[in-house]
């Protein structure tokens, strides 16, 4: 779960680390009234989970409420990498001296937690890394073991920060990291981590993803993800509440399979054969006849679905269910084209069920998806 | 011969008395794999499928010192503690089947199994096949035909179609190896092909990717080194996923533009690997090396 820059504020600021003032605003009037409450200049920012926001005209400045007023006017509604703009952060404009960079993140190859730090902040972290590679430190932290004080001792200077500095820096740090751990996060990023005029550590931006599998252990977070759910479109808050691994794209060939793996290739070969799949849909291991009349209701309600191709290879999966979940969903939710193809457990009855019902089903993936192609294009 | 599970391996399951526990140590016992023994806390003195249940590994293998290996059926809640307690019995080998594992948990199981010597597989793992041999996982054993071929996987059913392609083809596996579809596993893509380059039972490897991560970007430089000398065929699912979302499993996400099937491809090309765009291909390829080395 990515947090927005306003979430990971809030627990910036639970955590101790220093934040500017800021309110969220969702209208320009409200965005008005905090600028009233805090100081002079401020910067308005589109709060979304894409980045380039910058780029985008996303974030603005201001010297007055009035201008905040217009600013936000200006940046609510506005579509950032095909995200429209709902909200907005009002903050005070930091007088800024030096720019760095601060995160901790999962290194999924080392199985280690990398701690990063470069004296270069402000712009993303993939151009640090293709413009000045040496500018950033990579720390592993062994996660039995933990951020340890040399480490800390080794980025600061690495930083350049003059010697009084090193006391907020380690309480900085040392916050972070802490938010990392009992937050389950598989990143937590400062960037930029501002030096201002007054020589204080301020934490400009933050970046938060929080590792999906642990949620059940935030329930805070929990709340914040109930939210979010209006911002999907009604098939894949169906999909959600169903349980169900769902992600919309843009083609029209509907695609249902068991097992993130398969049901990947079987879109990228229904793409290979010239045709575009119109979703991501897997129904996971085991799935009942209920679950499958479910899921297939989803393609069946999708209008720019024009055939439906079924892919199951049944291992715990069994394939009676899956066809008579087939066969119960066409019932209910109207007839399209679909193209099954089917293997392994019970494959023989499942093959019945559906080829009583005139349904024909293959046995090669390939020629199935093949055909799928010839049907969408008629 | 064959890598990880074989006719000597004595397995211990954790989780036996739970749904998928019980129905799975059926099968595996069905297969001819020997299980002897089982753990669920609160439920030692009972028996599934004539398979003695202990309270903790500990109790378990007082009375089995023979076993060598475990698999984790335990829900993902209580898993790590699972893990752990496997880990600090001495097991060698841990074969974590769960899913939906906190990825900070896994670091640290990763971690701790590594300080003491013990291989972890998975989480979120259809598990080892060896066949003919033993079973070590959920896997349907009818697709996987006896043969020569290693087969390393992030998948489950992607497996199974490619594992059903070679043995339909009239070729065979020596072993599966589910590494695990999470963001974070315990032997990777490097070190399950290095246990595959010792073993003399099998002449070519297939490795199945999918995006997110540099799992395979990494085997492609680990290959790159040179030195690795049976071929290596990869097939990448994902090649249509857009960025930034998850496709079922938490491993796969392209996230800030990175670990697309174009750079994993491209990567594992220059190392020297065939690719095989369809499932059907994997065989095909694997005829052509397999017929060049002789």
């Amino acid at each position: 779960m990515n947090l927005y820059e306003y979430e990971g504020r809030l627990l910036f600021k639970k955590y101790g680390i220093p934040v500017s003032n800021s309110g969220l605003a969702s209208s320009p009037k409200e965005a008005k009234e905090i600028a009233e409450r805090i100081n002079p200049p401020y910067v308005v920012k589109a709060q979304v989970l894409v980045g380039g926001r910058g780029r985008a005209g996303g974030i603005q400045f201001a010297e007055t409420p009035e201008e905040v007023e217009e600013a936000t006017r200006r940046i609510l509604g506005m579509t950032i990498r095909g995200v429209k703009v709902e909200k907005v952060l009002v903050a005070e404009k930091v007088d800024i001296e030096q720019e760095l960079y601060v995160s901790f993140i999962i290194n999924r190859g080392g199985r280690t937690i990398d701690f990063l730090v470069s004296p270069l902040g402000g712009i993303n972290i993939e151009e640090i890394v293709k413009e000045k590679a040496e500018s950033l430190l990579r720390q592993e932290i062994d996660p039995l073991l933990g951020l340890q004080e040399f480490m800390m001792r080794k980025a600061f200077k690495h930083a350049g920060l003059s010697k009084q500095l090193y006391g907020d820096f380690k309480a900085l740090v040392s916050s972070l990291y802490r938010l990392f751990i009992e937050y389950d996060c598989e990143l937590t990023e400062i960037n930029p981590l501002a030096l201002t005029k007054d020589y204080e550590l301020v934490a400009i931006d933050s970046k938060i993803i929080v590792d999906d599998n642990s949620l059940y252990r935030h329930p805070d977070l929990l709340e914040l993800r109930k939210e979010r759910v209006r911002f999907k479109s009604d098939l894949e808050r169906k999909a959600e509440l169903y349980g169900l691994s769902y992600v919309e794209l843009e083609g029209y060939i509907g695609i249902l399979g068991n097992g993130a793996g398969l049901t990947m290739a079987t879109m990228d070969l229904v793409s290979y054969y010239g045709g575009k799949p119109a979703n991501f849909l897997d129904i996971g291991g085991g799935a009942t006849k209920e679950r499958v009349e479910k899921a297939l209701s989803i393609l069946l309600e999708n209008n720019k679905v024009k055939v439906v191709f079924i892919n199951i290879l049944g291992g715990i999966t069994r394939c009676d269910e899956v066809a008579q979940g087939i066969i119960s969903a066409l019932e209910k939710y109207g007839v399209k084209p679909v193209v099954v193809r089917m293997m392994g457990t019970r494959e023989e009855e499942g093959k019945r069920i559906l080829e009583n019902e005139g349904i024909h089903v293959l046995d090669s993936m390939e020629e199935a998806a093949r055909i799928a192609v010839e049907l969408a294009k008629g | 011969m064959a890598v990880l599970v074989d006719k000597n391996t004595r397995l211990l399951v954790q989780g036996i008395t739970g749904r998928e526990g019980s129905f799975h140590t059926k099968l595996m016992l069905d297969y001819g794999t020997k299980v002897v023994a089982g753990v669920t806390p609160g439920k030692g003195g009972s028996d599934v499928h004539g398979i003695p249940v202990y309270d903790s590994v500990e109790e378990a293998l007082a009375e089995h010192p023979e076993v060598n290996t475990s698999i984790v059926f335990v829900p993902a809640r209580f898993a790590p503690d699972a893990v752990l307690e496997a880990i600090d019995a001495g097991i060698g080998l841990v074969v974590v089947i769960t899913e939906h594992v906190p990825v900070h948990e896994t670091l640290r199981f990763v971690r701790y199994a590594r300080y003491r010597g013990t291989r972890i597989i998975g989480p979120n793992t259809p598990g080892v096949i060896s066949p003919g041999l033993a079973k070590v996982g959920i896997m349907p054993e009818k697709v996987f035909k006896k043969g020569k071929i290693g087969l390393i996987s992030r998948s489950g059913t992607l497996t199974y179609e490619i594992a059903y392609a070679i043995s339909k083809a009239g070729l065979g596996v020596s072993t599966s190896i589910g590494i695990g579809g999470d963001p974070v596993v315990g032997l990777d893509f490097i070190e399950t092909a290095k246990l595959f380059l010792e073993d003399d039972e099998t002449s070519a490897l297939v490795v199945i990717g999918e995006i997110g991560g540099d799992a395979e970007e990494r085997f492609a430089s680990f290959l790159a080194k040179g030195g690795f000398d049976k071929p290596v065929v990869a097939f990448i699912a994902g090649k249509t996923a857009p960025p930034g979302r998850r496709m079922g499993h938490a491993g796969a996400i392209i996230s800030a533009g990175r670990g697309t099937a174009a750079e994993k491809i491209k990567a594992l090309e220059d190392a020297g690997v065939r690719i095989a765009e369809t499932p059907s291909q994997v065989p095909q390829i694997l005829f052509k090396v397999l017929k060049y080395l002789r």
